[in-house]
């Protein structure tokens, strides 16, 4: 053949990198060393000994740990390796994560992070030379105070579900303080918020109440009507919820909790279509949290860290965790008395790289282009709802006929009726198309489900590229649908048995205890 | 696009939003920098204002510490697609997955434990689940505290298990466990006895065995909170009793980003009534249809959130994972001897650290206990309170420590921390509490 080339093929001929690789332990070979250990000086081994031998009995380990030994380049060969065996999002059209927002992290703000001036920098400095941080953290509380409306702000967790933890540490606080802790024993919330909101409830020692939502998907207000009383201690609901529906009685949901003493707490994971739109505390929220590894684009680090917001009322800004950064004047400060304060959530400050991030990533859009990520993302939504919708067997739930805010839970109901291949298999054959997709969070209250949130990054070009993926493998899930059966066929590995995972003599956490169990080692 | 969905504007998709709760105007924020070179020197500016500990000579610890991260590290974990990635299956992220899966075996070899979890938040949140396990396995609220911890670990701790579990302090006795105490106070509503070691003074604890043994002969849980820096050379808590050691790994492979980069692991002996109270995700090797691959997966998923919400064991979420990376590929750097290499020198340069300003005139070590890499000096005697020597050092660019008593002062020492340095530390310190007389005379 000879030029010219011929098109490209409809789909993409993806194949993720596959090297092979082997566990770490197994690239060990005896004496090799990746990076040699400042040695203890003569000058100090004359005034104080052998230390090791000095130890006490038995406080020296018997046998050095181990650990594989290898050169230096051959651990980074390892690492790089496995690294191309991993999709990142800058990778992909990353829409396939619904309710985590993954948008691109700018690299500009990734350089800037790796100065000396933040990376060399202990939490315990005097307060002089940290001025530069503080003032940055400062100003990012009150960038974050103006978008959700809220009084103050908190930047110390280190992902979402912490800061839903803080939200309710901080309304457990309140109701104690207010001599009602007792009283107060149930949360409220609904079962398309994240599910992170029960479970930090319940960990708080509250008693959880789940309310569905009415035949048409949207939350119930006389469900909550039904369950409140002078025992709810909060709701704690996500606006739009996870199905993408804003909840167009979210004020009266709020003036139902206040009217019996409750708090009203906001999770603000899906915030991404709604900046500059309209705030939580403009709906009567008492207390909201923001995941900033989500909408105010941090990268997503394989899980973390993230970082999360805290967002309060000024009746609840002395329950805020602690310290808080104080300004007068030019200078910064760290305020620690603060006899209210729930205490620490995480140490020190929260995860600084990300602040800095989300610091620099508000700085380059403004209020305006805040709002233009919102406007931006719906419309991705929007468009990508039309052009899944198109696809026989695919269907969105709830709401029809309505539009929805950044994200759908869609369904593929029909396609596993007539086909029985399920959600996950969909997902395992659409990675082989270079395709990251997720299911939903359980339980599975929409059939065979799927959760596609495009955010403001993505071209037409790119969601139609994705659409086009999930056309194709529903095409194969009717035609070939044993393709789709044993995929996946371009990935690193092929089909992994889950039968050892759940088998406490059989599962295999880690190296030694695969060794163990099955070579007796 | 808007024609194609067949909207007007984007109006039309808030359509669910009340009038009354619309933002009818721009957000306040500040004039937005959209050219990338004006943005990088604004945010530039700003952090040039901090003066980092590599401007000055830095002995703070008191939780986040200053060790040498090796280049390879920071080289994979900013690595794009590690950086970026979040929750891809098995498939398209089997890098991830067999990352995390070496990351939990090389801390198991550490800590001579055979189940270590997926980084959570950090080492507080790791003792606060340890426990809360500890109360769940045992049914019972009693945790016995047998060592010095740090007031903000204290304060987190206690947040999260007060609904479950009732703390009871001990004092300590020369820096270390006060064993016929603590052991007096066990009894058949005691879920855990809580060791750290290093603890917050930097007092490594030697009597984790009889400790172990107390609390297992009440049925309680031994539940070791340390720094897993020192294991290549000093005998891990495991192998004197310890049921679940957790804490942190800053020390492991990360910078010290003002605070900003913790994470937390818990570890446990491979035994279900332990594993299936995590909440973490486990990854576990599986097979798959191809001979000789090496799969992976999650490990007894439905003990979690994300399959069980509320009913899961407490919570799991986006926490650390690419600290976790990092801790791994720092382990596997340093090796076996790395480890055992870089637990003597900051076991050496403690000790010296000790002995030269113990020798100062009017300056005391506060305990008598095994210290790695911190500990507390008493300055009473020079009649010089520790902020004062902090202020007299500064001009200096010498940070001697964390202020933690009127006279008191938390010394910290690292492998990155020279004899020239301390020597430099011990003469400043001499000179900032001489006489007043002389101190006006040099001022």
């Amino acid at each position: 053949m000879s030029l010219p080339i011929a098109p490209k093929p409809a789909q993409r001929r993806f194949h993720q990198a596959r090297w092979d690789e082997p566990i770490i332990f197994e690239l060990t070979n005896p004496g090799e060393r990746g990076v040699l250990v400042s040695q203890v000086e003569s000058g100090i081994r004359d005034a104080v000994g052998d230390v090791l031998a000095d130890l006490p009995a038995g406080m020296r380990r018997a046998s050095p740990p181990a650990l594989p030994e290898m050169a230096q380049m051959r651990v980074l060969r390892h690492y790089l390796r496995l690294s191309q065996e991993n999709l990142g999002a800058d990778l992909n059209v990353d829409v396939g994560q619904g309710t985590c927002t993954m948008k691109y992290a700018p690299k500009v703000n990734d350089a800037l992070i790796r100065t000396t001036k933040l990376v060399d920098l202990h939490p315990m400095q005097n307060e002089a030379d940290v001025q530069g941080v503080l003032g940055l953290i400062w100003n990012l509380e009150r960038m974050l105070a103006e978008i959700s409306g809220m009084h103050s702000v908190s930047l110390h967790t280190s992902g979402g579900s912490t800061a839903i933890w803080t939200n309710i540490s901080m309304i457990r606080a309140f109701h104690e303080a207010n001599g009602e802790g007792d009283q107060r024993t149930e949360v409220v919330t609904t079962i398309f918020s994240h599910p992170s909101n029960a479970a930090t409830a319940k960990a708080a020692g509250y008693k959880v109440i789940t309310l569905y939502p009415d035949a048409d998907g949207y939350p119930d207000v006389e469900a909550l009507r039904a369950v409140i009383g002078p025992q709810t201690a909060a709701i704690m609901i996500t606006n739009p919820e996870d199905t993408g529906i804003f909840n167009p009685g979210v004020t009266e949901w709020v003036s139902l909790a206040h009217s019996v003493g409750a708090l009203a707490s906001y999770d603000q994971a899906n915030a991404n279509g709604i900046l500059g739109i309209t705030r939580a505390r403009d709906a009567g929220f008492d207390v909201c949290h923001f995941n900033i590894h989500k909408t105010f684009g941090t990268p997503h680090a394989c899980g973390g860290p993230g970082s999360g917001a805290n967002a309060v009322s000024e009746q609840l800004e002395p329950f805020l965790p602690g310290p808080v950064i104080t300004k007068n004047g030019d200078h910064f400060a760290l305020d620690s008395d603060r006899p209210n304060s729930i205490g620490k959530v995480a140490p020190f400050y929260g995860v600084i790289p990300n602040l800095v991030r989300a610091y620099s990533w508000i700085m380059a859009l403004g209020g305006e282009g805040l709002r233009a990520v919102a406007e931006t993302a719906v419309l991705n939504n929007n468009y990508l709802m039309k052009k899944i919708l198109e696809i026989p067997g695919a269907s969105a739930p709830y709401a029809t006929g309505r539009r929805r805010i950044e994200q759908v839970r869609y369904s593929w109901e029909e396609l596993f009726q007539e086909t029985g291949i399920t959600s996950e298999e969909i997902g395992v054959r659409a990675s082989d198309f270079g395709m990251h997709y997720w299911t939903s969070h359980h339980p599975y209250i929409v059939p065979q489900p799927f959760t596609l949130e495009p955010t403001e990054s993505y071209s037409m070009a790119e969601l139609d590229e994705y659409a086009a993926v999930l056309a194709e493998v529903a095409r194969e899930a009717r035609e070939t649908p044993e393709i789709v059966r044993t995929a996946p066929h371009n990935q690193t590995v092929h089909h992994i048995h889950h039968d050892d995972l759940d088998d406490p003599e059989r599962w295999a956490i880690t190296w030694r205890g695969y060794q163990r169990k099955y070579f007796g080692a | 696009m808007l024609a194609a969905v067949g909207a007007g504007s984007t109006e039309d998709f808030y359509a669910d939003i009340p009038a009354s709760l619309r933002l009818n105007r721009p957000l306040d924020l500040p004039a937005p920098l959209v050219a990338e070179q004006d943005l990088v020197r604004h945010v530039e500016g700003e952090l040039n204002h901090n003066v980092s500990t590599k401007e000055r000579l830095s002995f703070l610890g008191f939780g986040t510490y200053n060790h040498f991260v090796p280049a390879v590290v920071d080289e994979v974990i900013n690595r794009s697609e590690f950086l970026t990635a979040y929750a891809g299956e098995p498939y398209e992220d089997h890098g991830r997955f067999q990352a995390l899966f070496q990351y939990q075996s090389l801390m198991a070899e550490l800590l001579n434990m055979e189940v270590v979890n997926v980084p959570t938040y950090d080492g507080f949140q790791a003792t606060a689940t340890a426990l809360s396990m500890a109360g769940r396995i045992t049914g019972r609220r009693g945790v016995v505290v047998c060592s010095d911890v740090l007031p903000d670990k204290v304060s987190r701790v206690d947040d999260f298990v007060r609904p479950n579990l009732d703390l009871t302090f001990v004092p300590t006795i020369d820096g270390t466990a006060h064993v016929e105490a603590i052991i007096a106070l066990l009894g058949a509503d005691t879920a855990a006895v809580w060791v750290e070691t290093p603890s917050c003074t930097g007092a490594v604890e030697t009597a984790i065995r009889q400790l172990a043994d107390a609390a297992h002969a009440v049925g309680a849980i031994l539940v070791v909170g340390t720094d897993p820096i020192g294991y290549g050379a000093l005998t891990p808590p495991a192998d004197q009793g310890a049921d679940i050691v957790c804490g942190d790994i800053q020390a492991l492979g990360l910078h010290q980003w003002f605070g900003g980069a913790h994470g937390g692991f818990i570890a446990v002996h491979d035994d279900p009534r332990f594993v299936m109270e995590m909440p973490s995700r486990l990854f576990g090797l599986a097979s798959t249809d191809v001979a000789g691959e090496y799969g992976f997966g999650d490990v007894a998923y439905d003990r979690t959130s994300f399959a069980l919400r509320e009913e899961g064991k407490e919570w799991v979420g986006t926490a650390a994972a690419l600290w976790g990376i990092a801790a791994g590929v720092y382990l596997a750097l340093m090796g076996p001897q790395g480890m055992a290499e870089l637990a003597e020198t900051i076991l050496a340069r403690t000790t010296y650290a000790q002995a030269r300003l113990g020798a100062l005139a009017g300056v005391t070590l506060n305990d008598n206990a095994l210290h790695l890499r911190e500990f507390v000096i008493d300055l009473s005697a020079t009649g010089v309170d520790s902020r004062t020597v902090v202020d007299r050092l500064r001009p200096l660019a010498i940070d001697p420590g964390v202020v933690v008593g009127e006279y008191e002062l938390l010394v910290c020492v690292t492998e990155m921390t020279t004899q020239h340095d301390i020597d430099r530390l011990t003469d400043a310190i001499a000179s900032a509490t001489a006489s007043s007389t002389t101190q006006e005379k040099s001022a």
